[in-house]
């Protein structure tokens, strides 16, 4: 059983601001059911420009309730100005602490308030810095760069309970190993470039090569399994099995996941598709 | 405020018989059994009284075939490394996708070791696809490793047409049957198993001890060495008063069977109709025509499972959750995803696990509490208004 403060377990059993504002100012969401949290935060504004309401919806376990619980509270009464300095460290010590694996929930709090400050302020939404890292979870490098660097991140215990990136199926585990080596000045090897000038033979082999050492093992172990139909020309034709078959999150695993493994070891233009 | 336990499926209260029969191991008869005097040696005999039973309970030829360990885990581990010590030409293992950790874990640490692994999938009710599992049965298998009965769903294998479709092939089948033992009836003198695995603190004997069933003539070679205990196939002083608690655990649950079978089976299943009927958006998970009399999982869509446990705990309601984050691992069990169970409704999952001490008025307790908790965390989610 997880070790919550008793503030934790209060702002979970009882949480404050429960639901939506109506006609909000601002409008936050972030996380999503695949990732097993998320949160909508909105807020108004009073003449004073101090927020006179904020509400949250969350889908989650205990802490995640109550962080987003806590969140509010804490910007309920302040200018935006205030609030846009409330870091997931404020949130967690509001809380009296929250167990490392669970600091996420605050990291979650913190980016929902963010996207709804700059939601009212009109700017655009951030789009995605950087190469994916994490499939699962949809955390890129430059993501990970920048945790480690501003919270001191040493582990990659420290990246998942942060970013919840590697806490997936596990593949991206050496890729984060060295980001967090590479942001702490220690040298790690270039990785592999896409061999030019090949036959289409060569091709055809190559790919066959990638989806069996990188691509099988991975699905395999959470049942599914993929099969080489045909290639032509830069476009792969693939068929997924198993459990992968039927999983709605595997279209992404083909086109995110397959895909950039195939560009980076065989060909940059290949696209994936299902047969 | 008393528990409403149905967590039977992590652990079980043990028994008051049980406890009785092991008291006087500890101050009383407390020799060794390998001891030359009759103060120790009559303790010996006691085990074979308790192998004798864990053999009755299996249904077991000979109580020669069952070896004492000190849990399910270490059973499963000590039946594995004997089958590739046994055929060390053998390089390719197979087992489902829905495995215990203690074989899941171990078959990917031999994955990583060279072996070839099959991992045989499942449908969305859990149930093999055994003509993938024929398919794959090749001339380099060692072993196959299936278990019994699901931890998570209740769903039973069938391990009868399994291990005769290995048995066919010459391949050595060893099933994980901690969570089927004492809940299902077993004639395993009639079954083609080879190996199969239990433990004791399932069927109401204490943590720490469990059992290897290894059928005669099965090649066997000892997991830890040192002394001859147990026929040299497992060194190690015993866990005398566990064993002796395992034994009559095993009587009990002979005795309990019917009871298991008719009483836990009728509450489990007015337990799950009523929570479907008073909850919408929910729905079981795992085989409903081959499952546990005592095991429920059940998925309530939009919302997260270890926030209802937390809330059921409120009112001493104790089952367990296929969530994400109950575990510290950020994916929902790897058993709901084996069986495509959309996440969705994966994170949203409960397991309640009953045993013979769970009372009519317990399930009333869970069905009077859990709608408003699922309701009230559905309000909360951001997911619940748009479906």
């Amino acid at each position: 059983m997880w070790d919550y403060t008793d503030k934790v377990r209060e702002h979970f059993l009882n949480p404050r601001n429960v639901g939506e504002v109506e006609n909000p100012d601002g409008i936050g969401e972030v996380g999503s059911i695949a990732c097993g949290d998320a949160l909508k935060l909105t807020f108004r504004l009073g003449d004073d420009k101090k927020i006179a309401e904020a509400k949250f919806k969350t889908f989650g376990c205990a802490s995640a309730i109550a962080s987003s619980s806590a969140l509010t509270e804490m910007i309920i009464g302040k200018t935006l100005e205030e609030a846009e300095n409330i870091s997931n460290e404020n949130i967690a010590e509001f809380l009296g602490g929250l167990p490392k694996e669970k600091i996420h929930c605050s990291v979650m709090g913190q980016e929902a308030l963010e996207k709804a400050i700059a939601y009212y302020r009109g700017e655009p939404e951030k789009v995605l810095e950087g190469e994916i890292v994490c499939h699962c979870f949809n955390v890129t490098d430059v993501d990970i760069q920048r945790a480690v660097k501003e919270k001191g991140l040493k582990t990659l215990e420290d990246v998942t309970g942060y970013l919840k990136a590697g806490g997936g199926c596990g593949n991206c585990h050496e890729e984060i190993s060295n980001i967090i080596k590479a942001s702490q000045g220690i040298s790690i090897m270039e990785p592999k470039k896409p061999a030019a000038g090949l036959t289409n033979l060569q091709k055809i082999r190559k790919i066959e090569e990638t989806l069996e050492i990188e691509i099988k093992p991975a699905l395999m172990r959470d049942g599914g399994n993929i099969e080489l139909v045909d290639v032509d020309g830069n476009r792969v034709l693939v068929r997924l099995q198993g459990a992968c078959a039927t999983c709605s999150r595997s279209r992404i695993t083909l086109k995110d996941h397959v895909e950039a493994r195939l560009r980076t070891l065989v060909a940059h233009d290949l696209v994936v598709e299902e047969a | 405020m008393t528990p409403v336990y149905l967590d039977n499926n992590a652990t079980t209260r043990v028994a008051d018989e049980v406890l009785e029969a092991m008291l006087p191991y500890f101050t009383e008869f407390y020799g060794n059994p390998s001891s030359m005097h009759t103060f120790g040696g009559q303790v010996a005999s006691q085990i074979q009284k308790a192998r004798q039973q864990v053999a009755s309970l299996l249904g077991a030829a000979s109580s020669d075939e069952i070896l004492f360990t000190s849990c399910g885990t270490e059973s499963d581990a000590a039946a594995v490394h004997a089958a590739l010590r046994a055929f060390p030409e053998r390089k390719h293992l197979i087992t489902s996708t829905v495995e215990h950790p203690a074989i899941k874990a171990l078959f990917e640490k031999l994955g990583k070791e060279g072996f070839r692994i099959t991992t045989i999938p499942v449908d969305d009710r859990g149930r093999l696809n055994m003509d993938l599992l024929e398919k794959s049965l090749d001339e380099d298998t060692a072993i196959v490793s299936m278990m019994w009965a699901n931890n998570e769903t209740g769903t039973l294998f069938p391990v009868e047409a399994i291990g005769k479709l290995c048995r066919e092939k010459g391949i050595l089948f060893h099933t994980d049957a901690v969570q089927a033992v004492g809940k299902i009836p077993m004639d395993l003198k009639t079954m083609p198993i080879d190996l199969l695995s239990l433990s004791g603190h399932k069927l109401h004997a204490p943590k720490g001890v469990g059992a290897l069933y290894i059928r005669k003539g099965t090649p066997f070679t000892p997991f830890i060495v040192g002394g001859h205990q147990e026929h040299g196939r497992r060194a190690g002083t015993e866990n005398v008063a566990s064993i002796i608690g395992l034994g009559r655990a095993c009587l009990l649950a002979e005795e309990k069977m019917a009871e298991e079978n008719t009483r836990v089976r009728a509450m489990r299943d007015r337990l799950e109709k009523e929570l479907l009927s008073r909850i919408p958006k929910c729905f079981v998970n795992g085989d409903l025509d081959a499952r546990l009399p005592n095991t429920c999982s059940i998925s309530f869509e939009y919302i997260e499972g270890e926030a209802i446990l937390l809330m059921m705990n409120q009112y001493g309601i104790c089952a367990s959750s296929g969530s994400a984050c109950t575990s510290g691992s950020l994916e929902p069990s790897h058993v709901l995803r084996a069986m495509g169970v959309p996440h969705t409704a994966a994170h949203g999952t409960i397991r309640f696990s009953l045993s013979i001490y769970n009372t009519e008025a317990e399930m009333d307790a869970v069905i009077e509490k859990l709608p408003p908790i699922v309701k009230r965390l559905r309000e909360m989610s951001p997911f619940w208004s748009e479906a």
